[in-house]
Formats: C-alpha cells, structure tokens, sequence
C-alpha cells in the first residue's frame, strides 16, 4: 500500500470535482473491495474521496412509483428493505447471495456496481494482465478461467464482473444516477458496465470523477414475480459460476413479457435479449425454456477450463424459468 | 517464564477428572480476546519486517537493487543474500535463507525489508527490484514422468499380476488428490527480540522445544540461549510443526536490528507459498477378489511431488499397508522434484490423501462383487497387520463399522445408484474406513511436579495447545495421576523454559505429554509420598513402552456420509456426515467430540472444495486467499456427528488412549464421494467433487 491523502467530501458534486481534479483519485465508499486492492497494489490512489458521509443512504419510493436507492445504502439494509424484498425479491436474492454478512453490512451499493473483477492475475501484481496493466497481455487466456467469462469476452480480457446484484438490478431495468463534474445524467444500468474489447482496463462507461449517486428501480408488475438464482462452488461466500436473475410475467400459460440477465458469464451483467425475445408472446413450457436458453448460449465461446459452464448457464436459466412459471417444491434447490 | 495461569477449572472429584466433560481451561481467556497471541506480545518499539519474493521459478539472482526501498521514510534495512546474516549450513534447505543467489521456487524469499511500520515495510518490499537469469522451470506432476524416484522400499508380496489376471473381479483405476493447503486463521507469526540476554522468540508453533532444536544449530547458538513462547496458537493443522522460513527470516532480522524487536506477520497469500503444503498425489489402486469379496490381490502406486529446494514426502502409500490383507500385494510411493515450493505436514499426512483412493476403491469393488460395501470391509478386516505381521494391539475397525451403520440408519439402504430422487436432488450415503497409526512421539519428553502447598499442585511440561485442547485434558490426566481434583492442578504448557515437550503432531500429544505427566506424578508420590512438603517437585521423562515392538497400534474409524446432488446443476450438500471411532480411553468427550468433527470438516472441505491450483506457466498457486481458495462455510456443514466405542487398549500406554487430532479427517472425503455415486452413478475419482463432475 502507497501513502494516500484522505479527504471527507461535503456535497455529491464536490466529491465528483475533487476526484476529477486527481488522475490518481479514487471514491471511497465501503471499502470492501477497493482496501483490498489497495493492500495487494493493484490499486494505487494517491487520494481517497471519501463518500460515505454524504446523504445518499436512504430508499424511497418516487411518486410514479420508483424505487430510488442511494448510492450509499449498505447491501445488508437494501436486501432487508421491504419494499425491495416485496417488489424486486429477484434484487433482495441477489444481494443475499452475495459475499458474507460482515462484507454485506459494510459494501455499498455504489461500490457494489464498481467492484472489480476477481479474475486471480488481476489480483496478482506479479502475473500479466490488460485490465490492470494496459498491454501486458492476458495471462488467464491460456491459464485459469473457471469463473471467466464465455459471453462478450476479447482476446485481450476474459474477466468476469463478480457482482450479483448488479445482475438482479440489470433485469429490473435498473437506471443509475451519476455526478459529474459538469453536471447529472442518468445511464440504464444495463448499459453501465462495457465488455472489455481492446480496452478491458475500462469497466465501466463512466468518467474519472464520476459518481454514482441512486439506482432507481422502476414501477414493475413483472419484478414481483422476480427470483435470482446463483450456482457456485460452496453454498455460501462464493462467487457465481453462473447466475440468472429472471423476472416473468405470464397471462396464463403464456409469457406476456419478461427479463432475463445472466451472471458470471460475461464482463458485464448479461442481458439476455436473444433468450427473452425467443420468449416474449410465447408459451410457458419447458421446451421454450430450454430452447431459449439453447439461443442465448449459442454465442458461448467457453476456454479450456470452463467449458462445463455452457450447459450449466443452459440449464439453470431453463429450470430458473420452469421454477418461476411454475413454483412447485422444485422451489427449495438452494437448501 | 511467561506462560499464563488459568482460572481454576470447575471441581471434580479426586481421581475423577479423565472422562469428565470438562470445558476448556483457556476458553475463556480465548472468547474475551485476553489469551496473548505471537503477534500480539507487547515489546517496547517494535520494527516490522515484510519479505521480497521471487518472481521466477528456477535461476539465480543477477542483481538486487535496494535503493528505492531504501529512501523510503521509515525502512531501517533491506536484507538479502549479500548482507544477511549467515546460518550455519543445514540439511534443511527449505531454512537457509538469504544464504544464496539460487531461486528454488516461484515465491521464495529472496530478500526482506524491516522498517518501523508494517506498510512501509509492504511498501518498501515492491520497490526492490529484481533482475534474473531465468531458467526453464517444471512444475508438472505426471506418474509417467522418466525422473520418479523411491523415497522408500516398495512393498511386494506373491504376484499381483497374476492375481489380478486370475480374480473374478479385477479393479484398476486411478485416483487423484490436489495440493491442499491447511490455512490456519491465525498465519504464522513471530516476535522476535535478540539482545545481550540471547533471542526470545513468541512463536504461533506447534512445539516450542521442536523449534528451538532446529533454530540453536542454524544459529550455533546455545540452546539455553534461545527462549520460544508460544502458550496460544490459531491452528495449525501440522503447518505450525516444523520451522519454516519465515521464522528464520525473522530471526535474522532480528540478529541485524539487534537489541530492537522485530515482528512478522504473514499475509494469507504468504500463508499459499511459505508454510508448505499436502503434495498432490495421483494414486493407482489395483484389487484382485473372488466372487465372494474376498481380496487376493491389493497394488498401490502412488506418485506424489517434492521440492528441488529440500525433500518432504507425503507417504500416501502408508494406509494401504496396514489396511486390508491379500496374498499378493504390490505398494509403491514415487516421487518428482519440482521447481516448487517445500510440501509439509497438513493434518493427517499420508494418512489423509492416502485413504482416499483405496476406500473408493473398495466401494467400486463392493458394486461389483454386488455385495454392501460394509460387509465387503467386514470380509476382509484381517487379524494380524499386514505390513508387519504383528497382533493389533486393539483394531475395532468392525465395530465401528457395524455402531455406524447402527447409529446413521444404513440398514435399510437401497443399493442402486442414481435411483432416489427427492424434490429436484438426487440422495445417496456412502461409507468409508478412517485409520490413524500411533506414531511415535517426534522428541523426548519430560514432565516436572511441583506442590504448592495444601494439596495444590503444578504440572509443567512445554507441550503446545494448537486449538486441540491439550491444556484441558493434561490437567485431567494430571488431577487422577496425583488423586486430586482439577481445580487443584494448574497446568503450565507452551515455553521452553519448561521442561522440554515433543512437538503437537502425529495424533501424540494427549499420549506421549499425557504418559509423562502421569510418570511424574508417580516419581513424585515414589518421592515425596502422599503428604508432600510445599516446593516438594519431581520430574520423570515420558517412559519407554516395550510394546509397541509386539504389537502393531492405530485408531480405527468409519464414517458415513449423506450427499444431496442437484439434478439440474449439479450442485453437492452433505446433509449429514456421521463418524464412529475406537480411539482408546478419551480423556474428555467435549474436546475430543471437538476433534473429530472438527477433523470430518476439514475431510468434508477437502471432499468438495478444497484444492491449491497451481499455474504450470508461472510456477505458483494462483487462488491464493480464503475467497478464491474454498473452505467449507458453515452452509455447507450441516449434521455432523462423532461417536465412539467402548476400547479398552491395555498396551497402547498407561493412559490406554490413541491419538484423536488426525483419524476424523481420514476417510472422510471417501465417504462422501461414495455417497456421492450412491446418489448419481457418477464414480468421481479425483477431487473435489465439483459440480462439473455431476452435470449431464
């Protein structure tokens, strides 16, 4: 770990100016993800914005009937809060199926959205790797790649994005505010994080300096009938091998609409378009499912250690779908 | 002599203590955070020291450039090879630190920076830089490698060939187990102080006195000149048992700041390549039977790796020996010396990897003779050992079988694989053996007995405590050996200004510590009879025990196992796990319930999780830290019990008990794989049983 300054931000705005005003700057928000880095140098701040002050903790329900979530809420609170528990229980799954309680009550959601990838020679400052040092090559190419990517991946990066939550939001057609130093936008989550083409030390299409203020989720009949469903190595504290967050709407035994994102496949949260547009205004069987998901992998381009996680992402999207069209005692498979 | 006093234990009746239930006399100091770990020994101004590491797997070191790290505020010197100071030459390579220009393994220390924070040491250590001539390095374990070597004898017995050609069932396969690490919570931690006085180390160590042989020849320094304290450890799992660099590292920084503490704590990924680690192995197993199950034929060839830097060799071959009889039997370890880093002692060396290829084995050949694989173990338990001919001293492997099977619900059990499927998961149970030898002791022991005054006594003897219970159950040993109740015994452990102690490994510790202990407790009623004079003490060293030349001695287990295997997915759970073992008198059922599931958990991690993955490219382990490198959470342990039979051995010691630390985690991981084709009529045969084992 390098010497850093520190400096507690007052307002949204002058958190974004300070970072933009520092090439080495970085936002702190929990820490969880970004401390580690930082002891492993992988990350290399110089100054540390701290946000964790600033008024963004809070969840509230908009008049059109938005969720809006403040950047800062800590993963624990956002998973328990009943209006996201009853209207976006896909959300609530994701978030609790993710790292451990002591991580969940410190991480933000903020920081949720920008943690890195675990790939292991990104995190290992003696191994070449494009996303933590632009160039050097991919060591995981050729090496390690159970949890990478088989989805949008590029010869230069094969990362994943580790986050479940992010995948949960991306099906509920999540909508993420950002400060910048010039001003607000507003990005559909689905479009925040990029694939890593030539330029995989981009994770995201946001700026230096820019900071995520609120997710917004919005009103959903759909998202009620929401469930996330994450395949790992261990039942508990591990990240996803393949995840699918599926929210359904059917009008009898046909599927009026529906969203599909899929986890630990890609570089980012997966939006399975290819898979919901097979989908939409058909029938809810499990010979639609199963050949839904058949689309949606055709694109599968798995590496020498994680072919298994083709048919693994086929299945679990089609039985997340059979389960959620039809919950039966199927329902229980996480116990 | 620092090592704590406890508060008095809850009273029992003289001559009562061993059997009691007695919780632990340091729980308390531990669940308040008072018990004083190495680490956290306060020294007055202490520097800390964080090694440079080799980023090559074979070659040599061209040039060290210490300037950047050097100019930094706070570092106090950079160590390495041309200025550290020198040890005397040791058969141990895996010691010589900073002795030499070679590169052994990827992850060697090559050099050090002490300074008066640990993040400017951390800081300090990226900026040496390092330049190389680089040499191709191997890493690749394969049993067709031409360069295999015998560490030990083969064991050959008639014509396993011709038995297998002639037997109504033949079985060969290949078994495969993956470099293991034990990942203690606590790392490996040393303070060390060398001053006018000599050197104290606080040391996270299995054996105080264990340590301080292998240091005092390094250094050529006096024995009585070096004291090591280590009355808590974190675990260790046998990775605390012999020294490792670090210690020595920090020794020799120490000598350099000298009069100045030096503190070392390693970080989890140091803990992936500094402390050694359970070699792979990759286990051919051959049975020959008849029709009836009964064996005519066992082979063993086991193939496991060592370093090219020093030899450790994880014996896998040893349970086969003593394991099951046949006329015709071939057992043969090979190894390979890699470019890696130094394999150790993980809990149950040998023993542990080495049980599970044979006991799957045995389930494969109990389907194919059509026969319950407890029955098919039951056919073949033999009367006399096998790899000596010797009479068991007690072997209740049937026993334990049959209260196991009682106690699980085997009875009943559908034979079929792949048939039972509940709700989206398919259920089976397995079986497996577990076996643990009782090894000899890895040093003397001795024991001194002192009385205080009015019947209360001290017991010190520099045994070490590693998270077992030790300290417990000595003081039970030494309440009945001196007919007082345990409140009146004060225990004192942990320091080698104590009386010296063999080291915390093998499963020896309650038995050899505890057969000392009562040694001294009988030279002190021989000397000072049963109305002792306060300050009255004697000592007695552990006593030689003639038969364990007549009779061949080990602990026998069985274990079963209930795995739940997603249809969809593939995903494992092992609802329940059940243990049943003939280990002798147990001292304490708290402690020693303790041991053995602690033991089945460690086997359960290593059945679906555990597993070191090293880069062939780079030389190293790439899933270095408790994210990446699984341990079973507590989600994954559900229902795990430990039980044990009535033993009664009268020549294993005076106490009549065999080890306990290390039989829980034998055979566990067999048992869950069986299980595991039970449910799915997938045979997994190399571990961890994945989930990509198990889907389509």
């Amino acid at each position: 770990m390098i010497p850093f300054d520190y400096q507690r931000a007052q307002t949204p705005a002058a958190a974004a100016a300070a970072v933009a005003a520092h090439p080495r700057a970085a936002f702190l928000g929990g820490g969880t993800n970004l401390v580690d880095r930082m002891k492993l140098g992988v990350a290399t701040p110089e100054l540390l914005v701290d946000i964790t002050h600033l008024d963004l903790d809070r969840i509230e329900e908009l008049p059109d009937g938005t969720v809006r979530i403040g950047a800062n809420v800590r993963n624990s609170d956002l998973a328990a809060h009943p209006l996201i528990r009853h209207r976006y229980p896909a959300l609530s799954q994701a978030l609790l199926s993710g790292a451990s309680g002591q991580l969940r009550n410190t991480a933000t959601t903020g920081g949720n959205l920008l943690q890195r990838t675990r790939c292991v020679y990104f995190q290992d400052t003696t191994t070449p790797c494009n996303k933590r040092e632009p160039g050097s090559g991919c060591s995981a190419l050729e090496g390690y790649t159970r949890y990478h990517a088989l989805l949008g991946a590029s010869e230069h990066c094969v990362a994943t994005h580790p986050s479940d939550m992010a995948v949960a939001m991306s099906a509920l057609d999540a909508v993420v505010t950002v400060q910048s130093p010039h001003g607000r936008r507003r990005i559909p989550l689905a479009e925040l994080h990029r694939l890593p083409g030539d330029h995989p030390e981009h994770d995201t299409v946001l700026d230096h300096g820019d900071l995520i203020t609120a997710v917004e989720l919005p009103p959903s009949a759909m998202a009620a009938r929401s469930r996330y469903r994450k395949v790992r190595d261990r039942a508990s504290y591990a990240f996803a091998l393949v995840s699918a967050a599926v929210a359904l709407d059917l009008d009898g035994d046909h599927i009026s609409d529906l969203r599909i994102a899929l986890g630990g496949l890609a570089h980012k949260p997966w939006r399975a378009l290819r898979a919901e547009e097979e989908l939409r205004g058909g029938p809810a069987t499990q010979e639609h499912f199963r050949a839904a998901a058949q689309a949606e992998l055709a694109a599968a381009r798995p590496l020498k250690g994680n072919a298994f996680k083709t048919d693994l992402a086929r299945t679990t999207l089609a039985s997340t779908l059979s389960d959620l069209a039809a919950p039966g005692p199927r329902h229980e498979e996480q116990r | 002599m620092s090592a704590p006093v406890h508060p008095r234990s809850a009273p029992t009746a003289p001559g009562r203590a061993i059997g009691a239930d007695l919780p632990r006399v340091d729980a308390r100091a531990k669940v308040t955070g008072t018990a004083t770990y190495a680490f956290e020994y306060p020294v007055p101004h202490p520097a800390y020291l964080h090694p440079v590491q080799a980023t090559i797997a074979r070659g040599r070191l061209t040039r060290i450039d210490t300037t950047a790290a050097e100019a930094l505020d706070g570092v106090r010197a950079v160590l390495w090879h041309g200025n550290a100071p020198r040890l005397r030459a040791t058969d141990n390579a895996e010691l010589a630190v900073l002795q030499s220009d070679q590169v052994f393994y990827r992850g060697q220390v090559v050099a050090a920076v002490i300074a008066d924070t640990p993040e400017a040491a951390r800081q300090a250590a990226r900026l040496v830089r390092l330049d190389y001539d680089q040499q191709p390095h191997d890493v690749d374990l394969s049993p067709h490698r031409g360069d295999l070597y015998a560490p030990k004898d083969d064991h050959d017995q008639g014509d396993l060939e011709a038995a297998m050609a002639g037997a109504e069932h033949a079985l060969d396969a290949t078994y495969t187990t993956p470099m293991l690490h034990a990942t203690p919570i606590e790392p490996h931690t040393t303070t060390a102080v060398w001053d006018d006085s000599g050197l104290t180390l606080y040391e996270s160590t299995q054996g105080a006195h264990f340590a301080r042989q292998e240091l005092a020849p390094l250094l050529d320094l006096d024995p009585q000149r070096i004291q090591i304290i280590a009355p808590y450890v974190g675990g260790g799992f046998g990775s605390k048992g012999p020294l490792h660099a670090p210690t020595v590292l920090t020794v020799l920084a120490a000598r350099a700041m000298f009069g100045r503490p030096v503190k070392l704590a390693l970080t989890r990924r140091h803990m992936f390549d500094q402390v050694g680690y359970r070699s792979p192995t990759i286990q051919r197993i051959r049975l020959a039977a008849n029709a009836q199950g009964r064996l005519s034929g066992i082979g063993m060839d086991a193939t496991v790796q060592t370093a090219r830097l020093a030899e450790f060799i994880e014996e896998a071959t040893g349970p086969t020996e003593s394991m099951y009889a046949a006329p015709h039997r071939h057992i043969a370890l090979r190894a390979a010396e890699l470019d890696a880093a130094v394999p150790g002692w993980i809990r149950g060396p040998g023993q542990c990897p080495g049980m599970f290829g044979p006991e799957v084995a045995m389930d494969e050949l109990a389907q194919a003779c059509g026969l319950d694989p407890i029955d098919l173990r039951l056919r073949n338990d033999p009367d006399h050992d096998p790899a000596t001919g010797k009479p068991f001293s007690s072997r209740n492997l049937a026993a334990c079988l049959r209260e196991g099977a009682r106690r699980f619900g085997w009875h009943d059990r559908d034979p079929a694989p792949g048939t039972r499927l509940v709700q989206g998961w398919y259920v089976g149970t397995g079986v497996a053996a577990s076996r643990y030898p009782v090894v000899p002791p890895a040093g003397p022991s001795e024991a001194t007995v002192r009385h205080l005054h009015d019947g209360h006594y001290e017991v010190h003897i520099g045994a070490a405590d590693i998270g077992t219970g030790a300290w417990t159950v000595l003081t039970q040993i030494a309440a009945d050996a001196l007919g007082a109740g345990v409140q009146d015994v004060q225990v004192r452990i942990g320091d080698t200004a104590l009386p010296e102690a063999s080291v915390a490994g093998g499963s020896t510790g309650t038995m050899s510590w505890g057969s000392t202990i009562v040694a001294a407790a009988r030279a002190f009623r021989d000397r000072h009879g049963t109305a002792p004079a306060p300050g009255a003490e004697a000592s007695a060293p552990l006593p030689d025990n003639p038969a364990t030349e007549q009779f061949a001695m080990a602990a026998f287990g069985a274990q079963f196992a209930e795995v739940h295997i997603h249809a969809d997915t593939g995903e494992i759970r092992v609802p329940r796990l059940l243990g049943a073992f003939a280990a002798g008198r147990i001292i304490n059922p708290r402690t020693a319930r303790s041991q053995l599931i602690g033991g089945m958990t460690m086997g359960l991690s290593m059945a679906l999780h555990e597993q070191s993955i090293m880069d062939p490219r780079f030389g190293h382990v790439v899933n270095c830290d408790l994210a990446e490198y699984h341990i079973a959470t507590n989600a994954d342990v559900a229902d795990i019990q430990a039980h044990w039979i009535d033993e009664e051995d009268p020549h294993v010691n005076p106490l009549g008990a065999k080890g306990i630390g290390e039989i829980g985690i034998v055979g566990t991981a067999a048992a869950v794989a069986n299980a595991a084709h039970h449910a799915t009529g997938v045979r997994v045969r190399d571990l961890p049983l994945t989930l990509d084992h198990f889907l389509g």
